[in-house]
């Protein structure tokens, strides 16, 4: 059985990544020049990346699937980004940021990298602080932090309600500063489709340009992906509509391990699903928990009123009203992770309590804070939430409580990746979202912004020279090689194969179908039975799919229904490896939910003897069941508890 | 709940940049008023491509009014006649029953049609490029609270740093020009103190690069602030020009 070598420094907890630093080999300036890497993704992590790298010295080629890099995901990030600067005085600390960190991850993440991301968060509000980002201040003139669920300290840094605005167009100003030097060349609207590998190493990539709809080839010494999460394998989901795991699965195709599939994040606080056009989920920030009292009605009778139309709201007088977080939480009441207050949320829901006319909602209510506070405040503090709220729902919520559902928000599994963010293919790194590292089983509110900027700004940039320092001597590759015309005939034939099924069925339907099995049977709350049956059905799909989909227009033409569906084409095989982890994975963990291990009072049963690794898929061919390998997590200097969020 | 309406849709079709394009209707049944506009698109789409019929090309993204991606000129303003929205923020229970809807992409030249409703909007990173950033590399700054800013300084900047930079004032201005665009970002970073260092030098060179591409002067008609999703002020186009002429006083 293949080993698996996370490259973890020696030394104390505290004292690897220091180490790492004094030890690891450089590439001197002169020989940066002549050093090409590929950045794909433009979010936090692939801008604040290939800026970095730009501003180093080395020739980097950055790609976006959008018409620029600002538009990337993380833009829609609106809480905020967690830093263990204490500046609240609240006895923050880096190790506790960390401890946080590991334990709302459920013991499922690397203790090393997660001791880092919490090592260089403070460096991360410098930087963008230094680049002109307008966090929030208070009156005396320093910034200003709030509280996010899963801590009980202030550690979260904010822009209003657009944090991830800020910090994206503080990395995009980097960027944009790099491509204006020439260190960088941006590649706006094209899509990466395939990695090329040469003698084991990555060395380039099939990109699809998507305005004139042909094939590209690009060589590089290294290549870098950031290119997020796969939360839109379930059609509905708080995603951008281009989001997309293809990047990933091709690089899994060619030998990259998939670490933890089946680790999603349900987020708890978005506005629930309304009739079958929706194209999207709309996401509520997790902010708003910090004020809002989230409630269902504690009669079933009047839960059905609710439903039918009878009863509003705000006729259920306070006593009647089920305050489950707090009920259920009293230390952490509203503020418990978010894995624990979706799970919450299904029970009730699951139970007859719901309160929309579909019974799959909750409320969270403002009336409490508005009197505590005054309606000013609370406007103050979330009026540009609760306006898009309205917009949406066509109700106000400073009048009558919002309504709120979970829905899938961010994924933890991703690319595995070493202590130094290099994928099991050599040469190939993963950053961000789009890697497993950081977040374990589930990941705290304002801890994305911090990874994705943590690997893009303060890690990669370091443990890249690592690999690239033998690399010196390496001339430019010509994309003449073989290698690349093999590769790109590959991608080629796969897009041909899907403009010829000439089916029946429009790529969004085909999608949709596919989504409602995943939420059904790989989505909150999973079983054995479900996991079986959504393998078989994922199977049936995939058939369907490939003998029925209709695509219109050309394949060497601008084509928005054949990138959907060579989208699709991945989200499947990406379905179906999320419910393989799912089955294998016999324990409760963070995001990950099986039903058959919980606690008397329904809490997530962990199995640590069994199940404390991280499952790495190795793919094994087209119809073949992947190969299952395992990285044991050892925690040195922590002890694993059962994670608590009562007392 | 919403009700159910029918419609128009008149909607602006172009195979290419060079190429002539013609409105071309659609009529609309039953849409629920709950539908956002871009979902109501999807739905025609659906339509046109279950009729083996190309779908029609728009830009979207977070369809959460953030990412600055959609763009679409609704019945003669830039993200329809609803302020502070963007397209993809914008409800069909704003509209009327058996109204005529009219779908135009942003006209200006700065943005050329690349197919129907999509357009190119690669000047605004290339003035971005110009000059729209602090030098600072990643690295060691000094401590985020080293420098205080006041609130109202903070609050003002961050006002101006909400930009999402979707073209909407180049589409709503009469003269095509992307001032408020280039003072929203001049103006974040000439009030805060990171910025001061190259303030000069960046209000140059936005102002050039803008001029370069062939963006129009503005003459304070007002009509990109109307129509601004982001309800960025024209303020911001007065200290632009105070920036300018400063910095031009010193040369």
């Amino acid at each position: 059985m293949t080993k698996i070598d996370s490259k973890i420094p020696e030394g104390k907890l505290a004292e690897k990544w220091t180490n790492y630093k004094n030890h690891q080999k450089l590439v001197n300036p002169s020989n940066k020049r002549r050093l090409d890497i590929i950045v794909v993704g433009t979010g936090l992590a692939g801008a604040s990346a290939a800026a970095s790298l730009g501003e180093m010295g080395f020739k980097v080629l950055n790609f976006c699937i959008q018409d620029s890099p600002r538009r990337a995901h993380s833009i829609a990030a609106q809480g905020g980004i967690n830093a263990a600067k204490n500046y609240t005085n609240d006895g923050d600390s880096v190790y506790r940021l960390f401890y946080d960190t590991i334990k709302g991850g459920d013991y499922r993440s690397r203790e090393s990298n997660v001791y880092r991301l919490a090592e260089v968060s403070n460096a991360i509000i410098d930087q963008c602080v230094a680049q002109g980002v307008p966090f929030a201040r208070d009156y005396g003139g320093s910034l200003d932090n709030r509280s996010f669920g899963g801590a009980q300290v202030s550690r979260t840094f904010y822009a209003k309600g657009q944090t991830g605005q800020q910090l994206l167009l503080g990395a995009y100003s980097a960027l944009s500063r790099q491509i204006n030097k020439g260190t960088v060349e941006l590649y706006t609207r094209y899509e990466m489709m395939d990695l090329v590998i040469i003698d084991g190493r990555a060395r380039g990539i099939i990109v699809r340009n998507l305005v004139t709809g042909k094939l590209e080839r690009f060589a590089a010494h290294a290549v870098v992906i950031g290119t997020g999460g796969y939360s839109n394998s379930y059609f509905l989901s708080t995603n951008a509509m281009s989001c997309n795991v293809s990047a990933p699965i091709q690089c899994y195709k060619k030998g990259a391990y998939f670490a933890n599939p089946a680790y999603v994040q349900i987020h708890p606080t978005c506005i629930p699903v309304h009739g079958d056009k929706q194209s999207k989920l709309t996401l509520m920030s997790e902010s708003l928990r910090n004020d809002g009292r989230i409630w269902v009605p504690k009669k079933l009778e009047d839960a059905k009123a609710i439903q039918a139309g009878k009863l509003k709201p705000t006729d259920i007088p306070d006593e009647d009203r089920d305050f489950y977080l707090e009920r259920r939480y009293p230390a952490f009441g509203n503020l418990v992770p978010r894995d624990v207050a979706s799970r919450a949320a299904k029970e009730r829901c699951d139970a007859g309590f719901g309160v929309n006319e579909t019974g799959l909602a909750v409320f969270l209510d403002f009336k409490y804070a508005i009197e505590r506070l005054g309606a000013e405040a609370v406007e103050a503090r979330y009026g540009n939430l609760f306006q898009m709220y309205e917009e949406i729902t066509d109700q106000n919520p400073y009048k009558t409580p919002m309504m709120i559902f979970p829905a899938i928000h961010y994924t933890m599994g991703g690319i595995w990746v070493d202590y130094e963010l290099m994928t099991s293919i050599p040469g190939l790194f993963a950053i961000g979202e789009c890697n497993f590292s950081d977040h374990g089983a589930n990941r705290l509110g304002a801890s994305a912004l911090m990874q994705g900027l943590a690997d893009g700004y303060f890690v990669l940039p370091y443990t890249i020279q690592n690999y690239l320092s033998d690399q010196i001597s390496v001339p430019r590759f010509s994309t003449d090689l073989p290698e690349f015309e093999t590769a790109e005939k590959s991608v080629y034939d796969m897009m041909k194969k899907l403009m010829n099924v000439k089916g029946k069925r429009t790529v969004d339907s085909i999608h949709k179908e596919f989504g409602l099995i995943l939420w059904e049977c790989v989505g909150m709350g999973r079983t054995k039975k479900g996991l079986e049956q959504a393998i078989v059905r994922i199977d049936e799909i995939r058939k369907e799919f490939w003998s029925n989909v209709f695509i219109p227009g050309e394949l060497d033409d601008m084509n928005p229904e054949l990138e959907k569906a060579i989208r699709v084409a991945n989200f499947i095989d990406m379905g179906q490896l999320m419910a393989y982890d799912a089955l294998n994975r016999e324990e409760s963990c963070g995001g990950h939910f099986r039903e058959e291990y919980q606690t008397e009072e329904g809490e997530a049963k962990r199995d640590d003897k069994d199940f404390m690794y991280v499952s790495c898929w190795n793919y094994q061919g087209e119809d073949k069941k992947p190969e299952l390998l395992k990285e044991e997590l050892v925690y040195e200097e922590t002890e694993v508890k059962t994670r608590n969020y009562k007392v | 709940m919403d009700k159910n309406i029918s419609f128009t849709l008149k909607v602006w079709r172009q195979r290419g940049p060079k190429a002539k394009g013609e409105f071309k209707e659609y009529p609309m049944k039953d849409i629920s008023g709950g539908t956002s506009f871009l979902e109501m698109l999807d739905i025609l789409n659906e339509e046109l491509v279950g009729k083996g019929e190309e779908p029609i090309v728009f830009d979207h993204d977070c369809r959460e009014g953030i990412c600055g991606m959609c763009s679409l000129y609704v019945n003669g303003h830039p993200h329809g006649p609803e302020g502070g929205v963007t397209t993809c923020q914008l409800f069909m229970r704003k509209f009327k029953d058996g109204e005529t809807i009219t779908v135009e992409p942003w006209r200006s030249a700065g943005f050329p049609v690349i197919r129907d409703l999509m357009v190119d909007r690669t000047a605004y990173d290339t003035i971005m490029q110009a000059g729209g950033y602090v030098s600072v590399n990643t690295g060691a700054p000094q401590d985020a609270n080293a420098t205080p800013i006041s609130k109202e300084i903070a609050d003002e900047a961050m006002d101006s740093a909400s930009c999402i930079g979707c073209g909407a004032c180049v589409a709503a201005c009469k003269n095509g020009s992307a001032m408020l665009f280039v003072s929203a970002k001049v103006s974040q970073l000439a009030i805060l103190p990171q910025g001061q260092v190259e303030r000069v030098r960046r209000a140059k060179a936005m102002v050039a690069k803008m001029d370069e591409l062939g963006f129009g002067n503005c003459t304070n008609t007002r009509a990109c602030e109307a129509e601004c999703p982001k309800n960025i002020t024209i303020s911001n186009i007065a200290r632009l020009n105070r920036e300018f002429i400063s910095a031009k006083c010193k040369d």
